[in-house]
C-alpha cells in the first residue's frame, strides 16, 4: 500500500519520462506497480499457513510434553548412570551430580530441563513438517532406533556413515535432495574413542542437533544436549519412546490445525486445544 | 567477464540508463537495436567435464518412448517379413534382423541388435523423494536403502522367531527337533544376483554380512516359521545327472535284454560295446578273448571297473569292437562305452553314483602340440650359458 503511494508520487513527478520508460523491459518503477497487484492474491493461503505455523510459538509448552516423562521414569530407566571417573569428559562436569564408588552420576534435574527443551524443539520441527534423522552407531540398539524412525514416519541412519553424506549431498544422492532439518543423536560416539562424524558435519551444514550425551561424550557441538545414559537398553527404549510420542503428537496437532483452518474461513481465531 | 557470457550487451546499457534518467530517451533507442547481439563466448566454457558426469542417466519418459518405438518397429518388421505382427516373437526378430542386415563381423556385440529397451538400458532408480522434498524410504539417508532395509527386515524376522521360541518355552512346548528348512540342492544368491534384485551396488563385505545374517537366522531351531522369506534368497542347483541321456533297453528275438554303448573316444581310440543281460561274464574284443587281447592286467582292470563298481560282474556278456590308439587308450575307450551301455539297466540313483565316480565323463586329454622354438610341447632346447 505504501509502495503504491510512492510510485504514484514518483510517476507524477516524472510525467515527461513516462513515454520513454514505457517499453517492454520494465524498470524498477513499473516493477513495484506490478508487485502491488499480486500481493492480495497470495495473502489468502500464506496468511493461513503462517498462522498455523506461528500459533505454537505463543505458548512455552504448546504440546504438553512435560506430562510425557517424570524424574521417577528417568531414574527407573537408569538414565542417571554415567561411566567411571576415568572416562569422564571435562566438559560434562557441569552436568554431573557427583560420583559414587568411582561411577559418575548425572544430575537428573538438569536432564529434565534439557530433555524438555529438546523434545519441545523436536515437536516444533515435526509440526512444521521438517525432516528428522535419528543417528546412533551402537550396534545393540540399531534395530530399535530404525523401528522408532519407521513408526513415526521419520528417517534413521544407524549404519556406517559415508564421509560426504551431509557435506557432499548432491553428489551422493542426486541434485535437488533435501537435507534433514534436525538430527537426533541417540549416542554421539562412534566407538569409545571417536565422536560421530555427523555431529561435526551437522554443525558445518547449519543443521540443529539434539544429542544424548553420556559422561564420556563431548557436548560442545550439540545444539540441544541431553545429559543421560546411552548404554542401558532401558534408557534407550525410554528415549525412543519419548521421541516417537513427541513426533506423533506434533504431527497429529498439525493435521488437526490444518483440518480446522480448512473447514472454517481464514481470519477466525482458533483457541489452542 | 567470462561469468557473464550469456548476458546481452543491452542489459548492461539498460542498467546504466536507469541510474541517470536524462539519458533515458537516447539510450532506449540504442538498446532496442543492440539487444539481440550476444557476447562472443569461448568454447572452453561450453565443454562439459565428462568424467565427472558419471554413468548416463535415462529418464522414465525416455525409456517409455523407447518402448513405444520398439513395439511399433516390431510390427513394421513383421509386415516387412510378411508375417503376423501379433505373434512375432523375439526369436523371429533376431532371425529377421540377421536376414535383413547380414553381418560378417565375429564379435556378437558388434552385430546389429533389436531388443526390448528393458534389456538394452540398465535398470535405474527413479527420483527418491516427493514434491515436498521428503524421501519415500525411511533409510534413504544411509545411501544404500534397499540393502539396509533388507538387513533390517531379516533381523526383524530373526527377533520374531526368537520371540516365538520364548513363548513356546513359556508354555513348555519347546522341542529341539522342530521341522527344519531343507537347504539341500539350493545355493544362496550370488552377489551379482543380489545386486540385480536390489537395483543397487553392494560391496563384498556387505554381501558377506548378509549371508552371515541369513545363516544366523537359519541357526535358530524354529526358523521354519520364516521359510518363505529364506527361500526367496536361494536358488535351486541344477541336477547334473538329469542332462545324461539314457537310451531305453532293447530286446532281441529270445527276449534277452541288450544295449549298445556308442563309440567313445579316448585319445584317438574308439570303441563300441554290445551288452547282453543274463550272461556269464564273457568278454570278446574284435573277435578275440579279452585275456588274449589285453595281456596287461591294468587294461583288464579298466574293463572290469564299471561292472565291479555296480556289483554286476557276472551278469553281462560283452561284445566289443575297438580301433585306433594304443592298448591303454583302447581300454579307456571301452570302459566309457561299457558305462554308457550299462545306464539303460540302472536306476536314477545309480546313474548319479556312476556320474559322481567319474565313469561317465569322457577323458579330454590328448597329445599336446609341439611349439616352435621348443623341442617338444613343454621341453625347451638345452640352455647353454655361453
Amino acid at each position: 500500500m505504501a509502495a503504491g503511494v510512492l510510485t504514484k508520487g514518483l510517476c507524477g513527478f516524472r510525467q515527461p519520462r513516462i513515454v520513454a520508460a514505457g517499453y517492454s523491459c520494465s524498470g524498477p518503477l513499473y516493477a513495484t506497480a506490478t508487485a502491488v497487484k499480486t500481493l492480495p492474491l497470495q495473502t489468502d493461503s500464506t496468511a493461513v499457513t503462517d498462522k498455523i505455523q506461528n500459533l505454537p510459538l505463543e505458548t512455552p509448552d504448546f504440546f504438553h510434553l512435560s506430562e510425557l516423562f517424570s524424574l521417577k521414569d528417568l531414574f527407573d530407566a537408569r538414565v542417571h548412570l554415567g561411566h567411571k571417573k576415568g572416562c569422564r569428559h571435562r566438559l560434562m562436569e557441569p552436568y554431573l551430580f557427583g560420583s559414587r564408588l568411582g561411577q559418575d552420576i548425572i544430575d537428573l534435574d538438569q536432564t529434565m530441563a534439557h530433555l524438555q527443551s529438546a523434545l519441545n524443539f523436536t515437536a516444533h520441527i515435526a509440526y512444521r513438517g521438517g525432516i528428522i534423522l535419528f543417528v546412533s552407531r551402537r550396534r545393540q540398539f540399531g534395530h530399535v532406533v530404525e523401528s522408532t524412525a519407521g513408526d513415526c514416519g521419520e528417517y534413521a541412519h544407524t549404519r556406517y556413515w559415508q564421509g560426504g553424506l551431509l557435506t557432499n549431498a548432491p553428489i551422493q544422492y542426486g541434485s535437488g535432495v533435501r537435507l534433514p532439518d534436525l538430527i537426533v543423536f541417540l549416542s554421539t560416539l562412534n566407538n569409545v574413542f571417536q565422536q560421530h562424524v555427523g555431529v561435526r558435519d551437522a554443525a558445518k551444514m547449519n543443521i540443529p542437533t539434539v544429542g544424548v550425551v553420556d559422561s564420556n561424550c563431548n557436548p560442545s557441538l550439540v545444539t540441544y544436549p541431553v545429559p543421560g545414559n546411552d548404554d542401558t537398553p532401558a534408557a534407550m527404549e525410554l528415549y525412543c519412546r519419548l521421541f516417537k510420542m513427541t513426533i506423533n503428537r506434533a504431527k497429529d496437532k498439525r493435521r488437526q490445525m490444518e483440518l480446522l483452518q480448512g473447514l472454517s474461513p481464514p481470519g477466525l481465531t482458533q483457541g489452542s486445544s | 567477464m567470462a561469468a557473464s557470457g550469456g548476458r546481452t550487451v543491452g542489459s548492461f546499457l539498460w542498467k546504466c540508463g536507469n541510474c541517470c534518467f536524462n539519458f533515458n530517451t537516447v539510450s532506449s533507442n540504442l538498446t532496442r537495436q543492440v539487444l539481440s547481439r550476444q557476447l562472443c563466448v569461448s568454447a572452453v566454457l561450453h565443454r562439459k567435464n565428462l568424467a565427472a558426469a558419471g554413468p548416463e542417466k535415462f529418464s522414465e519418459e525416455f525409456i517409455k518412448k523407447q518402448v513405444e518405438e520398439f513395439n511399433i518397429g516390431k510390427r513394421h518388421l513383421a509386415n516387412m517379413m510378411g508375417e503376423d505382427p501379433e505373434t512375432f516373437t523375439q526369436g523371429d526378430i533376431n532371425r529377421s534382423i540377421a536376414y535383413l542386415f547380414p553381418s560378417g563381423l565375429f564379435d556378437k556385440k558388434a552385430k546389429p541388435l533389436m531388443k526390448h529397451p528393458d534389456e538394452v538400458f540398465p535398470k535405474q532408480r527413479a527420483v527418491q523423494w516427493g514434491a515436498d522434498g521428503r524421501p519415500f524410504h525411511f533409510l534413504f539417508y544411509t545411501g544404500k536403502q534397499s540393502y539396509y532395509s533388507l538387513m533390517h527386515d531379516t533381523f526383524t524376522k530373526a527377533l520374531a522367531v526368537e520371540k516365538h521360541q520364548d513363548r513356546l518355552r513359556g508354555k513348555d512346548l519347546f522341542t529341539q527337533d522342530a521341522k527344519q528348512i531343507s537347504l539341500v540342492g539350493s545355493r544362496w544368491l550370488l552377489k551379482e544376483e543380489l545386486e540385480e534384485l536390489l537395483v543397487e551396488t553392494i560391496s563384498e563385505h556387505d554381501y558377506a554380512r548378509f549371508i552371515q545374517l541369513m545363516e544366523r537366522l537359519l541357526s535358530l531351531p524354529y526358523c521354519s516359521v520364516e521359510e518363505d522369506f529364506v527361500q526367496r534368497y536361494r536358488r535351486q542347483l541344477e541336477i547334473q545327472s538329469s542332462k545324461q541321456q539314457v537310451q531305453p533297453l532293447q530286446y532281441d528275438q529270445h527276449g534277452v535284454a541288450y544295449s549298445t554303448g556308442d563309440g567313445k573316444q579316448r585319445k584317438t581310440a574308439t570303441g563300441t560295446v554290445l551288452l547282453r543281460d543274463s550272461g556269464s561274464g564273457s568278454i570278446s574284443i574284435n573277435g578275440t578273448n579279452y585275456v588274449h587281447y589285453f595281456p596287461v592286467l591294468q587294461d583288464r582292470e579298466q574293463l572290469m571297473f564299471p561292472l565291479h563298481f555296480m556289483g554286476v560282474l557276472g551278469r553281462f556278456d560283452m561284445q566289443c569292437s575297438v580301433s585306433g590308439g594304443g592298448h591303454s587308450s583302447q581300454a579307456g575307450a571301452l570302459r566309457l562305452a561299457i558305462s554308457r551301455a550299462m545306464l539303460s539297466f540302472l536306476s536314477e540313483g545309480q546313474v548319479e553314483t556312476m556320474r559322481q565316480a567319474g565313469l561317465l565323463t569322457p577323458d579330454p586329454r590328448i597329445k599336446e602340440r609341439k611349439k616352435p622354438g621348443q623341442e617338444g610341447a613343454r621341453r625347451k632346447f638345452t640352455w647353454k650359458k655361453r
